[in-house]
């Protein structure tokens, strides 16, 4: 009798199979866009560590003499910015904040808004019911709109960008994760689990988390993309990073006039964007096949 | 019988619906109400004069009503709010309700067009891609989709511009045209400001819908019943009618909702042009610190994608009954 009680009190990990994340590697290396964007990743993620010994100059360094050169300029290849600043190196180092402020909000709002989802999933009731028409309020606004009014009202700034940013993350995030919990709690095993004894934290451990943080992980690596496209887009409008720091949305901004004098310089910290962002996006559904998730 | 039973829960589920999404707006309302009060720095800072009174900086509160209690505050501002009174701009003395509608206007064509045409060429590259799956054809249509949700559109502007109107000369780079957007008019002088943004704009819708309906078209052909429609001896362009048929409201639903985003999120593309519209109105708004313009602007579109969504809700459901169960 004792022996069978604690034999299902410690619930049989629901933790796929071991072979399973072996599984998503192996067919994950097996996609060659995949591959591509993962070291592109990469590479810029280098770029941006090590930006003081890869940039050949100065980023704020600005000179009245050199303004707006065009690209294959001696000493300066990509040309010069507004100040006369080397494009080059404002690129490099731009790598630097334009990933901080795309991945930061996406890796706060999975925390929180997992949390948030499985705390309102797990307990039900009147918590769930709290919890969750609030973050139907915030669903409620088209999320580029969100991330301006707030940052909009908060005023420009590093923190506040990255604050609005993760507000406008967490209600997809904490949605996801709640209908996978209460679907999760339903299961005939999860209740067996409960009913012998397991504890609450044993049970979101190991049942609601095993099978809760897949479908969400995919779908935060792919709002990496749109929280980069979004926290350029919030420095492109005098939101977010202030000059003189060198941030790829900022960029496009103050270079925004010379598009009649040296049109494909400052058409550059696009590219970046353009580049980085689908990255991301080509990695996260070459994750999310590996992963077999659907929608 | 069973049709008649289909009328009343048809009925019901429009009631719940509309009922259920009260309290979304209440709380879309307070959310634009609070956002002034988060706003560090006095919101009168833009027309008091830099050596104003205490006594004047009083008079002037209360004349914006910014003495009373919030809760007070909120009320009178969501009363007013319902019979489209917005309060009066700070910056500019005028009634913000004026300035939202003909900016609304602006947006909404602008809006409208780029959903059309990101939905002609975006269910185009999803059917087929959808229709020839792991062809050239198919890699071909979704790397031009996973283009489309990639791109930072406000560059992809910039670059247009720097083409057809830098370079080419062809198109007209900012504004409505001649007269601004009082005068516009649908003559090729005010349409030709019109093309770039909303193609521009357009990217956005393509690349999703172009997603969906590839999905959409893929998982339809692969069902047993167009098998045995094949089966059967349908010829192509029969199977063809039937996949449109049962991709269709999705995809109409997807591009309601894509419209709602576009009116959302059109500040970044109409600062890109200059275009005259609500994302313009709330940049203004944001940098000269005008709250009551910046809460009514952020109220009317918000409201407006709450409702779209509801509208795309009910004729989901009342296309296919099974939506009103789930």
């Amino acid at each position: 009798m004792s022996v069978t009680a604690s034999a299902l009190g410690r619930p049989t990990p629901v933790e796929r199979s071991p072979g399973y994340w072996a599984g998503v590697v192996r067919r994950l290396r097996r996609d060659p866009v995949a591959m591509v964007a993962l070291a592109i990743i990469v590479v810029l993620v280098l770029l941006a560590i090590f930006a003081p010994w890869v940039a050949p100059n100065d980023p704020y360094r600005s000179s009245m003499i050199r303004r707006l050169r065009p690209i294959g300029t001696p000493g300066f290849p990509l040309g010069t910015d507004e100040l006369g600043r080397d494009m080059l190196s404002r690129l490099i180092f731009g790598a630097r904040l334009s990933l901080l402020m795309g991945v930061t909000p996406v890796f706060v709002a999975f925390f929180v808004g997992s949390f948030i989802g499985i705390t309102a999933g797990y307990l039900g009731g009147k918590v769930n019911t709290v919890l969750m028409r609030t973050i139907d309020v915030f669903f409620a606004f088209p999320s580029v709109l969100l991330a301006i009014a707030l940052s909009g009202a908060l005023g420009a700034g590093i923190f506040n960008g990255l604050l609005s940013l993760s507000i406008v993350f967490i209600p997809p995030i904490a949605r996801i994760a709640e209908s996978v919990t209460t679907a999760v709690r339903k299961i005939d095993y999860v209740e067996a689990a409960r009913a012998s004894g397991a504890s609450a934290m044993t049970i979101i451990r190991v049942h609601v988390l095993g099978n809760v943080l897949g479908p969400i992980f995919v779908y935060a690596t792919g709002l990496i993309s749109v929280s980069l496209i979004l926290a350029s887009g919030l420095s492109f409008l005098g939101l977010g990073v202030k000059p003189p720091e060198p941030e790829w949305g900022l960029m496009l901004n103050t270079l925004r006039n010379a598009i009649y004098v040296q049109p494909w310089v400052a058409a550059l910290p696009g590219v970046m964007i353009f580049i980085t962002s689908i990255s991301f996006n080509l990695l996260s559904d070459g994750l999310r096949s590996a992963m077999d998730i659907k929608a | 019988m069973a049709a008649r039973e289909g009328r009343p829960d048809m009925l019901a589920y429009l009631l719940r619906r509309v009922v259920l999404t009260l309290p979304i707006m209440l709380g879309v309302s307070l959310v634009c109400f609070a956002l002034v009060h988060v706003a560090p720095g006095d919101p009168l800072i833009s027309v008091l004069p830099p050596d104003a009174t205490a006594e004047l900086r009083g008079q002037i509160a209360a004349m914006y009503g910014f003495d009373r209690p919030y809760p007070e505050q909120f009320l009178r501002w969501l009363t007013r709010a319902a019979v489209g009174d917005f309060g009066t701009s700070i910056a500019t003395s005028r009634p913000v309700a004026g300035e939202i509608w003909k900016a609304f206007g602006n947006t909404l064509m602008l809006a409208v067009l780029a959903t059309i045409i990101g939905f002609v060429l975006g269910s185009l590259f999803g059917f087929v891609a959808g229709y020839f799956r792991d062809s050239w054809i198919d890699k071909l249509a979704s790397f031009v989709s996973v283009t489309g949700v990639s791109v930072p559109h406000y560059w992809l502007g910039m670059v247009l511009v720097i083409v057809f109107s830098v370079q080419l000369g062809w198109l007209p780079a900012t504004g409505a045209g001649p007269g601004g957007s009082a005068a516009w008019q649908w003559d090729w002088t005010h349409v030709r400001h019109l093309i770039l943004p909303a193609v521009t704009m357009s990217v956005i819708p393509m690349g999703i819908i172009a997603r969906t309906v590839r999905a959409l078209v893929a998982d339809i052909l692969s069902q047993e019943f167009i098998s045995g429609l094949k089966a059967k001896g349908l010829m192509e362009r029969g199977v063809f009618r039937h996949v449109v048929k049962n991709a269709a409201p999705t995809a109409l639903a997807v591009m309601g909702l894509q419209l709602g985003y576009l009116l959302g999120g059109s500040i970044l593309i109409e600062t890109v042009f200059s275009w005259p519209g609500t994302g313009f109105l709330l940049g203004q708004a944001i940098f000269q610190r005008d709250m009551p313009l910046l809460q009514g602007t952020i109220l009317v579109l918000a409201l407006f994608f709450v409702v779209l969504n509801l509208i795309v809700d009910l004729s989901q459901a009342a296309l296919d009954p099974r939506v009103q169960r789930s």
